[in-house]
């Protein structure tokens, strides 16, 4: 914890100085703190246990397992691979077309079947704008974490754009049920390219004004600055994926890395944190990548919209799922990390086990080793920082 | 390295704790002593030529003929190569080593399957459940699992 | 409506206008607390937020139970999540109204068949007002929910009910 933020101790009163006037000294012990499951900052169900010696963090233990919906043996028992699409869905409430991104591809790979190319550019388009979506999310609520609530009403404004888009496509707004193993559900309406041009186009400013509204604000800056660091070897033990890790400066993101669908064709960014206003790896960081990978969808989307070939979304969706002994893990690149699913088939219609890696499991893991020596106020702001998605934690 | 490679170095150096391999799978793996892992986690990881430091997903498996397992996705970020481990134990005795101390993320992880499969795993700092209540009767991902009916004066089933 | 409900014999002139005040007082700033668990907290923060925006029915999200008139249990509420919601709905005041949102809090929604550590419906632990369903409900639902509650509120009274025949 060398590079973080050092709280002065000239105001702290040492335990000797602290005396009765019959000259008795007072005993100073640490206390343990319940930051209960339904809390207005922890971003849903968790409980966290903090152990404080007065306002500074000696430990804390998350507690998860207030969400915990069985997902895995609900994917065991669906007659049909097709159906554990929903359940995926609500998973990562907050990037849906990316878990089903995910677990279609890892189906797909089991199966050995390859999909239209206009699937393949459909399916990057929707991430894309889920990945902005998520992100706005993100960045919204980690305003309101650090006082700031014009943000969040801004981010909302802009995100319901995208909602207005996806709703014109499949009809739904927050979990789609869309990416479906061999194809989508439903093809691009007739106006969706150019009402997603439009989008686009009034992104890019939006994102200048957020900049001005928060990033770069000064007090957000000094709230953020040097807290929370994490090192680069220990987000790399910690398994850290997605803006977790590349906050800390590690320059790895799976669309480049381990490409899947047709990333390798277009042309875009890694955003990576440089440590410019405080320490790398800090709150800061983990913040800009996030609204710098927005900037970096646009473009994708930008360019998957003039490249879009024509075809037919379904003619890839098999009519029986049923693939032969075998097991597949395959990861993809969401808005909070790698997602990974391990599919197990046994050569009948349902699935023998399937498992999520989700990557807000695993980045929360890593709670306890930055939150040392981080103040209360802090450590509210570094859980606002991992961006989780309790759904996504305890499956 | 190939998976061949990888195996080939295992089986000089480890012997008898490499048990099986199906290495033309579509996803090649190595089955281990579940009682030795933690000696080859370390190998993998620190050996100059594997430098397997990104431990990807550990999942708990039930196999249904009496075994449980533990399958372990390892990837090197500088190699970018990728193996995929396997431990079986048996269900009346489910004791695998513990990888806690080579990767932080191992952790939570086998937590979970201690949750999920009832899997102990030795050698790990804190084996309690994660998901589940600390009160809950048995162990949920198993294949012969029978939902409580009751759970607290809570009806569980619908 | 608490200790004063139902307790006056007649039901006069001055009781019906005391009633109509009260009434409209209490539905009009219906405070929420902030109780988001699954998908549906995402449709309710959005239903706060600019487009929607319940603030102008008088609702206010609370962060402490003890300041709110209505819970929107809003989610999947699971085995171990029960417990503290019956905790946090004894440390409401009344008068307290629940709003169950969306079809996991309904009846479990879609982790009914399979689900061995979901609650099938937040019912089973607390006594529930209005019902919204959908997975999740659109802000436009969870609004017409609100006004419902609402509805029931504005019904409410301090004289007696008649005995039922």
């Amino acid at each position: 914890m060398s590079e973080s933020r050092v709280i002065p101790t000239n105001y702290v009163t040492k335990p000797e100085d602290l005396k009765t006037s019959s000259g008795r000294t007072l005993r100073t012990d640490e206390m343990i703190i319940n930051m209960g499951p339904q809390h207005p900052s922890t971003h849903g169900v968790l409980r966290l246990e903090i152990v404080v010696d007065g306002e500074i963090i000696v430990d804390a233990i998350p507690h998860i397992g207030y969400l915990h919906r069985c997902f895995e043996k609900h994917a065991e028992h669906m007659t049909n691979y097709q159906q554990v699409i929903p359940y995926v869905d609500r998973m990562d409430y907050v990037a849906s077309m990316n878990n089903d991104l995910a677990y279609a591809l890892a189906v797909e790979r089991l199966l050995k079947i390859e999909v239209p190319e206009r699937v393949e550019y459909i399916r990057v388009i929707m991430a894309e704008l889920q990945r902005i979506a998520s992100h706005l999310i993100a960045v919204g609520t980690f305003g309101i974490d650090s006082g700031a609530f014009t943000p969040f009403l801004y981010a909302f404004r802009d995100r319901e754009f995208i909602l207005d888009l996806f709703e014109m496509t499949c009809g739904a707004r927050l979990l789609y049920n869309y990416i479906w193993v061999g194809g989508v559900s439903h093809d691009l309406p007739p106006t969706f390219i150019e009402k997603a041009k439009e989008f686009c186009k009034y992104f890019k400013p939006r994102l200048v004004d957020f900049n001005n509204l928060l990033t770069y604000n000064e007090i957000f800056v000094k709230r953020t600055a040097k807290v929370g660091v994490l090192p680069r070897d220990v987000a790399i033990n910690y398994a850290c994926s997605g803006p977790m890790l590349r906050g800390s400066g590690v320059d790895w993101d799976l669309r480049r890395d381990d490409p899947y669908s047709v990333y390798h064709k277009l042309h875009w960014d890694v955003v990576v944190g440089k440590g410019e206003v405080g320490a790398v790896g800090d709150c800061w960081d983990r913040h800009i990548v996030r609204m710098r990978e927005m900037e970096q969808s646009v473009r994708i989307i930008e360019q998957a919209l003039e490249a879009i070939p024509a075809g037919n979304v379904q003619a890839a969706i098999p009519k029986r799922i049923r693939p032969d002994h075998g097991e597949v893990y395959v990861r993809t690149e969401t808005p909070r990390g790698e997602l990974g699913f391990y599919v197990v088939g046994d050569g009948t219609a349902s699935p023998y086990r399937v498992k999520a890696r989700g990557p807000a499991f695993v980045n929360l893991s890593v709670l306890p080793e930055i939150s040392r020596g981080a103040m209360l106020a802090d450590l509210v702001l570094i859980v606002g920082s991992i961006d989780i998605v309790l759904g996504e934690v305890d499956r | 390295m190939t998976p061949q490679e990888i195996y080939d170095n295992l089986k000089a150096k480890f012997g008898e704790s490499i048990l099986e391999a199906k290495l033309d799978a579509l996803q090649p793996w190595i089955r281990v002593d579940e009682h030795r892992t933690k000696e080859i986690c370390v190998f993998l990881h620190d050996e100059p030529n594997f430098r397997f430091d990104y431990l990807m997903c550990l999942s708990g498996m039930d196999y249904n003929n009496g075994a449980l397992g533990a399958v372990y996705h390892l990837s090197s970020m500088s190699h970018k190569h990728k193996i995929v481990l396997r431990a079986n134990c048996p269900k009346e005795n489910p004791r695998i080593q513990s990888v806690s101390s080579v990767w932080g993320t191992a952790d939570w992880h086998e937590r979970e399957a201690f949750d999920m499969f009832g899997i102990v795993f030795d050698g790990h700092p804190d084996m309690r459940r994660i998901l589940c209540p600390d009160d809950y009767p048995g162990y949920p991902l198993r294949k012969d699992f029978k939902v409580p009916e009751f759970y607290n004066g809570m009806k569980v089933p619908y | 409506m608490g200790i004063l409900n139902y307790k006056f014999e007649n039901s006069n002139v001055l009781i019906t206008s005391l009633d109509s005040l009260l009434n409209w007082a209490r539905l009009s700033s219906l405070w929420q607390m902030q109780f988001g668990l699954a998908c549906c907290a995402i449709e309710m923060m959005a239903a706060s937020a600019s487009n929607f925006d319940i603030m102008r029915f008088g609702v206010i999200p609370r962060a402490t139970p003890r300041q709110a008139d209505v819970m929107i249990v809003a989610g999947t509420v699971t085995l171990k999540m029960a417990s503290r919601i019956k905790r946090l709905y004894d440390q409401m005041a009344e008068p307290r109204y629940v709003l169950s949102m969306g079809s996991c809090s309904n009846c479990g929604g879609p982790y009914w068949e399979h689900g061995y550590h979901v609650l099938k419906g937040v019912d089973r632990v607390i006594p529930v007002d209005v019902y919204v369903p959908g997975c999740p409900p659109r802000p436009e639902a969870l609004l017409e929910g609100i006004m419902k509650l609402q509805e029931k509120v504005r019904s409410e009274s301090l004289a007696k009910k008649a005995p039922a025949k």
